[in-house]
């Protein structure tokens, strides 16, 4: 049994995370708030069955997306698709690996950073269908363990990694697309493949 | 990654037990990185990875893509939500809400 008085005291250092869960989730910062609120009602009237001593991070996620999914989900009536075209991994790897930062005395981390902007990343991650863009969050974003994830959206732990698994590399897809369109990456159509590369070793970038 | 090397007689020729690590290696890229693989199978990739440029080119770009975009999606609390979650709580214990 949990102590309600210090329910605000447990959970404050969560808002951050919480919030910007909720962002991703509602794609809306106004909605978001009032999602984080109702997460925090809910939280606030059931505290007494949290159980001392078990993950309070996870559970408070656990009702956010409960509450997204049974709330504003249904309030944004907008189609969800539930499937995903197939995409290889290491797509991204295998078309862009070639950069070659480092003769640019470059890390490749601060390549990626200036590849994409934060807005291309928002946009490719919230393109995603919904159970695809809770797993990739959950995980990539908040860094629960498979799990975690399972009992927060309460699937099986395959279903979890399924979903993930799909949902990264369908990302690594949109953020290649949007890169091409923006000019930063010149390189064939994403959906012309990488030529049935069987070696990590990825073709390059093409050049004119 | 379109050929399944375990298809293959592995001892037939030099490459294909090379290649049938390479494709294990970068079917568990997201697993491992997830911290999700037990001991002994983390183990056999790092040894690959040592002996595998390509492979080990492979994770350490996937490593930086992940800091990457966890970077790019972080985003800025507004400074009144905060108040507003706690002046929300002392209303519910102030009025004894019960459900």
């Amino acid at each position: 049994m949990a102590d309600r008085a210090r329910f605000a005291e447990q959970a404050s250092p969560f808002i951050d995370q919480l919030y910007g869960a909720a962002l991703r989730m509602t794609r809306n910062p106004a909605d978001a708030e009032d999602l984080v609120q109702e997460t925090f009602v809910r939280a606030y009237r059931g505290y007494e069955s949290f159980q001392d001593g078990t993950n309070l991070r996870a559970w408070l996620f656990r009702i956010l997306t409960n509450t997204f999914i049974n709330s504003y989900r249904a309030a944004q009536r907008r189609p969800e698709q539930s499937e995903l075209d197939d995409v290889e991994e290491l797509f991204l790897y295998r078309r862009i690996g070639g950069l070659e930062a480092a003769a640019l005395g470059r890390s490749a981390e601060d390549e990626l950073m200036d590849l994409f902007t934060d807005s291309q990343v928002h946009d490719a991650l919230e393109a995603l269908p919904e159970q695809f863009r809770l797993a990739v969050l959950l995980a990539d974003v908040e860094g629960f363990s498979y799990k975690e994830i399972a009992e927060i959206l309460d699937v099986p732990i395959g279903t979890v990694m399924s979903r993930l698994h799909r949902g990264r590399r369908a990302l690594q897809k949109s953020l290649y697309e949007f890169a091409r369109e923006r000019g930063a990456i010149r390189g064939p159509s994403p959906d012309a493949g990488a030529g049935g590369a069987e070696d990590p070793g990825r073709p390059g970038p093409e050049t004119p | 990654m379109t050929t399944n090397a375990h298809d293959h007689d592995e001892h037939a020729h030099g490459d294909s037990v090379h290649e049938h690590r390479c494709d294990d290696a970068i079917a568990q890229v997201q697993a491992f990185l997830d911290g999700e693989l037990d001991e002994q199978t983390v183990a056999s990739i790092e040894a690959h990875l040592q002996e595998c440029s390509p492979c080990l080119e492979a994770y350490d770009f996937e490593t930086e893509l992940r800091k990457v975009i966890a970077a790019k999606l972080s985003d800025d609390v507004p400074g009144d939500l905060r108040t507003r979650l706690i002046s929300v709580l002392d209303r519910l214990e102030s009025e004894g809400v019960e459900d």
